[in-house]
């Protein structure tokens, strides 16, 4: 079967499976981002040391970005204004995994914050690394502003998954302080990890119709990304990814979402029509 | 000089607003100017990183400064992504003014995942050594150079 291309949003309106195929991609794509942008954020003036936070920082501004871009795409499509999108939609409206919602820790920003970094630079480690991966399965897109993106996209995402193997090098490879900590994050992790991969009740349309490779073959590059580098820092396979009870991909979310949107959203929603 | 030429020429002097040395042409941000009709113009740019919060601003000041020349009523500012931005899009004139502010310009001809190394803008010493992946923007790191012990930031190859 020759594969379809298609090359503008005004062209997509005219095959409804695949536009909403692609748009259920899309809405994916961008709340990963969005919400793992706003847990780095949280670490302003909170990470262990002034690089630290500067690099935390500089990454969940891309974060964000690349967040932005993918709301655009879905405001080209005809899905609204992308501010809004972001802004004020509810929570079951969105379809991040469950991984990038989770807190930071306990406590709050404001209020004695009792945040993990061990957890929050392991996280944020391996969101990057299946978000390389993603994009890697993208650049082939039959959509072709996706594609783009993806090539823009993707030599950004190198800096991201860089930071965090240096921060897995330095825990792994230094006190058994850091080591323990590395060792629990890894766990944390895990029981979620699995769910990054679904691509919700649509995922077979993604594929066959070339919007994305296939989730399997994505799930095999990452997992094996992933042990060559734990076996490099001497570190154990923890095992075979678990995934949380939530469906993020069909808006099961966690209480923490409804958190964080309200904090995220807050200034927005008090008027919506404000010139930024 | 034709009007595409001179707009050109108008556009040096738009800055990028985090490095007030370097213009958005030297940048390689802008890709195409036409003049669709008679005082209107068209312009293609490509955003360097996909979140920097300049871009708005960028467009602006290229609406501002096109729009006080003589002859030039309307202009369109798009930004498109068919080719990606690389930092090897930076002119030689851009890593000249670059070094002037104190920021080394980008290795040439990059290749993802090689190491790479900027000479001191101060003292133009290799013995440099990288502090920080991440700087004050996006687009930055932060190096140290070990022969005149300054800090300084460079533009991430990509």
């Amino acid at each position: 079967m020759n594969k379809m291309m298609i090359q503008t949003a005004k062209d997509a309106q005219g095959h409804a499976d695949f536009k909403d195929a692609l748009v259920s991609l899309l809405f994916q794509l961008a709340d990963d981002n969005f919400i793992v942008g706003y847990r780095g954020s949280e670490w302003l003036g909170l990470a262990p040391h002034l690089e630290a936070d500067v690099a935390f920082c500089s990454i969940a501004q891309d974060h964000t970005g690349h967040a932005a871009l993918f709301y655009q795409l879905l405001e080209d499509l005809g899905q609204g204004k992308a501010d809004d999108l972001a802004h004020l939609r509810e929570a079951q409206a969105f379809k991040n995994a469950i991984l990038v919602e989770r807190p930071n820790g306990k406590g709050d920003y404001i209020v004695n914050p009792q945040y993990d970094w061990g957890y929050a630079v392991i996280r944020q480690y391996y969101f990057d690394l299946f978000e390389m991966v993603r994009l890697q399965a993208l650049k082939q897109s039959s959509y072709e502003p996706l594609a783009q993106a993806a090539e823009k996209l993707s030599r950004e995402k190198y800096y991201h998954v860089l930071h965090g193997q240096t921060w897995l090098k330095q825990m792994a490879l230094t006190t058994d302080e850091a080591k323990q900590r590395l060792h629990k994050a890894l766990q944390q992790v895990w029981q979620d990890l699995d769910e990054l991969f679904d691509m919700g009740p649509l995922g077979e349309d993604l594929t066959k119709y070339g919007i994305i490779e296939s989730r399997d073959l994505i799930r095999q590059r990452f997992i094996s990304k992933a042990k060559e580098d734990l076996a490099s820092v001497n570190m154990n396979w923890p095992g075979e990814p678990s995934r949380p009870k939530e469906k993020g991909r069909e808006g099961e979310h966690t209480s923490d979402l409804d958190t964080a949107l309200e904090n995220i959203s807050e200034v927005y929603r008090q008027d919506p029509a404000a010139n930024w | 000089m034709n009007v595409e030429q001179e707009i050109w020429r108008w556009l040096e002097e738009v800055k990028d607003p985090e490095i007030p040395s370097v213009s958005v042409v030297d940048m390689g941000m802008v890709k195409s100017v036409y003049v669709t009709e008679v005082g209107r113009v068209q312009l293609d740019m490509i955003p360097t990183f996909v979140g920097c919060p300049a871009l708005n601003l960028i467009e602006k000041e290229v609406k501002n400064t096109l729009q006080s020349k003589p002859g030039i009523k309307d202009v369109t500012v798009t930004f498109v992504m068919d080719i990606p931005w690389t930092s090897d899009r930076i002119n030689e004139q851009g890593r000249q003014n670059l070094k002037k502010y104190g920021i080394a310009p980008p290795p040439k001809d990059y290749q993802e995942g090689d190491p790479w190394v900027a000479e001191c803008p101060y003292c133009s010493s290799p013995k440099t050594v990288m502090e920080n992946v991440f700087g004050p923007t996006a687009c930055r790191s932060i190096l140290y150079c070990t022969t005149c012990k300054n800090p300084f930031e460079a533009i991430k190859p990509v």
